[in-house]
């Protein structure tokens, strides 16, 4: 068995992974069709990705400032002069013959991402490429058993997300583990979220993994290796990484040499299938693509993008621990999502920032995961859990309460002094609190307690008064009335 | 000259099928034509920068603003075959 | 109203169109009845577009002359390469038969902005592959001098329409001679302008990089006016600039002091003795005009061809991947699957010509091949822009003869393909070179047209049309094709 973390048997997993992130720009790469998602099919198409014929490409600016940004942001050095290829293959999905990409010439080259890994070091993965090409259509397999491939009857392309902008980067193999491939591939989710020119979401496409995977004895030359595909999610990523890590050492555990090929993980059965090694490998016959000119990208542009880098999720870890005093462990879970971090930090922006962190760890992201939601689906805004923290803070409510005050709030998205107050839990109804405040007040005002002591009862009434102006109102009426009673009646 | 087996590659990688008179009628004249054009490959031209295009442009880009693109009707106009809003293939083989 | 054909231009269409001596409908019908009368001959045309040219000159006549725009209601026919809304869009080839692009091309674009009336799509070479016309799927394209010879090709169809007055003027394009070889084999002027300064968008690419729209017709003057309607930087074609000026139409009568570069290279055994005689007259012609004429020697343009025949079929490989029976125009029935379909498609839709050209394009990006072939290509292009650059320092001009022959008999060269392309040879180089080139009619042997071929500097346009107009206006050739119009 892989145990999912580098040798096994003597032999050690060697990962490269390749990644493609769809840009969220307006338009597509080269034309000015809009970037949607769930469109009714070949409605976000034109001539141009279309692949009519004498429709000519024009590169889309601000795809190439993203994907700017996405090298500059994995410390790649960027190319002072960079062009366009085009891939050449026939699938229906693809529809100009050609595909729009890099090759030679990439964008960016030679960056990297220091993973953080769960025992708490540090893992550097070496970036090869960083690249920008455009994606292709969707093919629907119709008629047949099983809607997929094969057995399929005939299929059906909608093109809408034909042309759609995409960054490839391509990872050195550095990655020695299902584990550290997961951990980078989260590591750089969490980073082009914090760029923000990307959903990065694998469900939806918009973030896709693609790995190279061989295994040797360490310190041997790389064995042969696969291009292992089709793993749409974090689980299948880690799954599919194992299964076919085990494949492999199978093979030669048998004897048998790891022979190169494209393999599928299944899912569903959490299997391997090797795809029919093709007669003919792969021949793209790459060439410049003669419809777009040379980028030539100054220093002042690239340290326009560079300015344009929002705080990235390593200084992030360090300013969280500076500013919140937070341990690094809660500066690394905020810091490890753009979007919980920027949840944290609209809940500490005014209050006890440890408290705030404990929150948003704990209750918060429980209740994140057991409803299934991401941060911005949230019903509780952070806003309101300021306000509830506010409430701890000055005593409203107790801790143990708060816990019911949330669930309340998570359930109806309601404000947390709304529910205090319609819920009555607002109200100081603790004896030993009151009767603390109310000895007090009586300590403090002896003339008003001997009047009282002395036959004035309508004195009560400024005691009343003052532990409501103590307590801002919030004091049991009855329960106020009867301790001020025994504590002068004595 | 080019063996029938790479005529064949060739054809194969261009989606084109030759039967057998197509095939060596191209490889006799594919060879007489890439044995004219191979005298390119004889000369020196280290040091010599290539030239994708004759007038040098860099940079065109276009603004990333949306335009009216094609409807469904008129995307699928042309299709040989089109089903449910989308183009239609033979299944994958 | 009576015209005689040959004397209606583009420019005289739009005298008689403003002062009212024609309406924009007379001007459509005779061409329409020139259509009918010569062009069962001549085969120009694929597809007329009579119905709605019609329609067009009733609406243009219906309208006050001060909101005519200048050339509004001027015919004009295109080659069958360039995409046109809703009208059918071939290339010549059957795999696009049937196809109507949603789209126009931004040259055609151009055209219906500035109010011309389009008479229909003229015959070509399949994608633009060949120098004969005889690679159309649909129709051969007569040589109207001579229904026995090719016109030429690519551009056949424009050439040959101009010619035999089908239209007053015509579009074609010129990868690498297209429009100067057919325009000198037809007698008319063809000019090929700078790479970019129309735009290709909608010109469905042969090569790329090579690619250029421009004007066949029966004057100079008409080839500066119509380069001057389509020409323009688009934002839709990345590697377009558009003119660096608004061409005036020439005036010039004389060469005082113009330098003219014969290029030795392209005067070798190749050239038929009969052009020759008629180029050696033309430099005279140049001298007898103030002109000087010396000899250049350009070394690299001889390895223009190899170059050519590597670059071109390259891209076109590519260009063409695209034609797969998905999207639009022809799908083989036959064929079970993805892969059969593909193959049975494109073998049934491509003929013989695009076919050998894919095989060669293919073959030379194939793994392993790239360097040997499309990188020393590339590297020949750069040795001949620098060796053009040279000759420039010295000579305002480049002359050569546009074609080493004059029109020949069909089929007589169809069995030889390499005989066919090293007959491009004065044209080549100069699309590798984007430069600008104009193919003027200078005389005639055995009684067939012979082209002169002048190029200028990138961007040379006015200087090219001025010199080609001072020498039109002094060969004077009165010289007709003996075209009969045959009625039913």
């Amino acid at each position: 068995m892989s145990d999912g973390h580098g040798t096994n048997g003597g032999y050690e997993a060697v990962i490269g992974l390749e990644i493609h992130v769809q840009l969220k720009t307006n338009t597509k790469m080269f034309c000015s069709c809009a970037v949607t998602f769930g469109e009714e099919p070949n409605t976000r198409v034109c001539p141009i990705c279309l692949g009519h014929p004498g429709s000519l490409p024009v590169t889309n600016e601000r795809a190439v400032e993203y994907a700017t940004r996405i090298a500059l942001a994995l410390d790649c050095a960027i190319a002072p002069h960079t062009i366009f290829h085009r891939k050449n293959y026939f699938y229906p999905d693809l529809p100009k013959g050609y595909q729009i990409s890099q090759y030679d010439l990439p964008l960016g080259v030679g960056g990297h991402l220091d993973v953080e890994l769960e025992d708490g070091s540090t893992h550097r993965v070496g970036i090869t490429r960083v690249h920008m090409e455009e994606d292709a259509g969707k093919l629907v397999h119709a008629g047949g058993a099983t809607g997929r491939i094969h057995g399929a009857d005939y299929s059906l392309v909608d093109f809408n997300r034909g042309g759609t902008p995409l960054v490839e980067i391509v990872t050195e193999p550095d990655i020695r583990s299902s584990e550290q491939a997961r951990s980078f591939l989260n590591q750089l989710k969490n980073l082009i979220e914090h760029l923000g020119v990307s959903d990065v979401n694998m469900e939806e496409g918009s973030l896709r993994c693609d790995a190279n995977v061989s295994v040797r004895r360490p310190g041997e030359p790389l064995g042969t290796k696969t291009e292992l595909k089709n793993m749409n999610s974090f689980r299948f990523l880690a799954r599919g990484l194992e299964a076919e890590i085990e494949r492999q050492l199978s093979d030669l555990e048998a004897g048998e040499a790891v022979r190169q090929a494209t393999v599928h993980f299944d899912p569903s059965t959490g299997s391997i299938s090797v795809l029919r090694s093709k007669e003919e490998a792969h021949d793209y016959r790459y060439f410049p693509e003669p419809d777009l000119v040379p980028i030539v990208l100054d220093q002042a542009f690239i340290e326009k993008q560079r300015a344009e880098l929002p705080e990235l999720p390593a200084a992030r870890k360090e300013r969280l621990i500076e500013q919140y005093a937070l341990s690094a462990y809660d500066a690394g879970v905020l810091a490890g999502s753009r979007s919980l971090g920027d949840y944290f930090e609209r809940v500490a922006a005014e209050g006890d920032a440890k408290l705030a962190a404990n929150w948003v760890m704990g209750d918060f992201s429980a209740y994140l995961n057991a409803q299934g939601l991401a941060v911005e689906e949230s019903r509780v805004a952070p806003e309101d859990l300021a306000e509830l923290l506010e409430l701890i803070a000055d005593g409203t409510i107790s801790g143990k309460l708060a816990k019911d005050v949330f669930a309340a709030m998570a359930e109806s998205g309601q404000k947390p002094g709304r529910i205090v107050e319609e819920r009555g839990l607002g109200q100081i109804s603790d004896e030993t609190a009151l009767e603390a405040i109310v000895a007090g007040i009586v300590e403090a005002n002896p003339s008003a307690a001997t009047e009282y002591r002395s036959g004035n009862k309508k004195v009560m009434g400024f005691f009343v008064g003052q532990v409501m102006k103590e307590t801002k109102g919030r004091a049991n009426p009855q329960l106020a009335n009867s301790l001020i009673r025994k504590a002068l009646e004595g | 000259m080019i063996s029938r087996e790479e005529v064949e590659h060739v054809a194969r990688l261009a989606r084109l099928h030759l039967d057998e008179e197509a095939l060596e009628r191209m490889g006799s004249e594919l060879s007489q034509i890439i044995d004219y054009v191979q005298q390119i490959g004889e000369l020196d031209l280290a040091g010599v920068e290539p030239t994708a295009h004759a007038v040098a442009l860099t940079n065109v880009f276009r603004k990333d603003e949306t335009w009216e693109g094609l409807s469904q009707e008129e995307a699928l106009r042309n299709a040989p075959n089109a089903e449910a809003g989308h183009f239609a293939v033979p299944r994958m083989g | 109203m009576s015209h005689d054909v040959y004397e209606l231009s583009g420019v005289r269409c739009r005298e008689l169109l403003e002062s009212r001596e024609a309406s924009a409908t007379e001007l459509v019908q005779v061409y329409l009845d020139r259509m009918r009368g010569v062009d069962a001959q001549v085969g120009a045309y694929l597809l007329t577009n009579e119905e709605a040219a019609l329609q067009q000159a009733a609406e243009i006549d219906a309208k006050p002359a001060e909101e005519r725009r200048p050339w509004e209601g001027v015919p004009i026919a295109v080659k069958d390469i360039l995409a046109t809304k809703d009208m059918e869009t071939t290339c010549a080839s059957r795999i696009l038969s049937g196809y109507r692009p949603p789209y126009d091309a931004t040259a055609i674009r151009r055209l219906k902005e500035a109010g011309l009336i389009i008479l229909g799509k003229l015959n070509m070479d399949e994608f633009a592959m060949g120098s004969s016309t005889e690679n159309s799927a649909y129709q051969p394209t007569r040589n109207p001098w001579d229904l026995e010879r090719v016109p030429g090709g690519s551009s056949g169809g424009s050439a040959a329409a101009v010619a035999a007055a089908e239209t007053p003027w015509a579009l074609g394009t010129d990868t690498g001679g297209s429009i100067r070889q057919p325009a000198s084999l037809c007698g008319v002027v063809g000019l090929k302008p700078t790479y970019g300064a129309v735009s290709r968008y909608g010109l469905i690419a042969f090569a790329s990089s090579l690619d250029q729209i421009g004007p066949l017709t029966r004057t100079v003057s008409d080839a500066a006016a119509l380069l001057q309607i389509v020409q323009g930087q688009d934002p839709l074609d990345s590697t377009s600039t558009g003119l660096r000026g608004p061409l005036r139409l020439p005036t010039e009568r004389d060469l005082a002091g113009r330098r003219f570069g014969v290029i030795k290279e392209f005067l070798g055994e190749a050239i038929d003795s009969g052009v020759r005689e008629v180029f050696n007259d033309a430099c005279k012609t140049i001298e007898a005009l103030g002109g000087v004429v010396e000899e250049v020697s350009l070394p690299s343009v001889e390895r223009g061809i190899a170059a050519y025949y590597i670059i071109a079929p390259a891209e076109a490989s590519s260009n063409l991947a695209r034609f797969d029976g998905v999207r639009y125009g022809y799908r083989s029935g036959e064929g079970e699957d993805l892969l059969s379909m593909y193959t049975h498609t494109r073998s049934e839709g491509f003929g013989p010509e695009v076919k050998r050209r894919i095989m060669i394009g293919t073959y030379v990006l194939s793994a392993g091949y790239y360097e040997a072939y499309y990188g020393q290509a590339q590297r020949t292009r750069t040795l001949i822009i620098q060796d053009f650059n040279r000759a420039f320092a010295d000579y305002d001009y480049l002359i050569s003869p546009t074609s080493p022959s004059v029109a020949f008999k069909l089929g007589e060269r169809t069995a030889d393909p390499l005989a066919m392309y090293l007959s491009d040879l004065c044209t080549i180089p100069v699309n590798l070179a984007g430069l600008p080139a104009i193919s003027l009619p200078a005389g005639f042997s055995q009684g067939l047209p012979v082209g002169l071929h002048l190029i200028s500097p990138h961007f040379g346009e006015q200087a090219l049309v001025d010199a080609a107009h001072a020498l039109e206006h002094r060969f004077q050739l009165e010289a007709r094709p003996a075209l009969t119009e045959v009625r039913e």
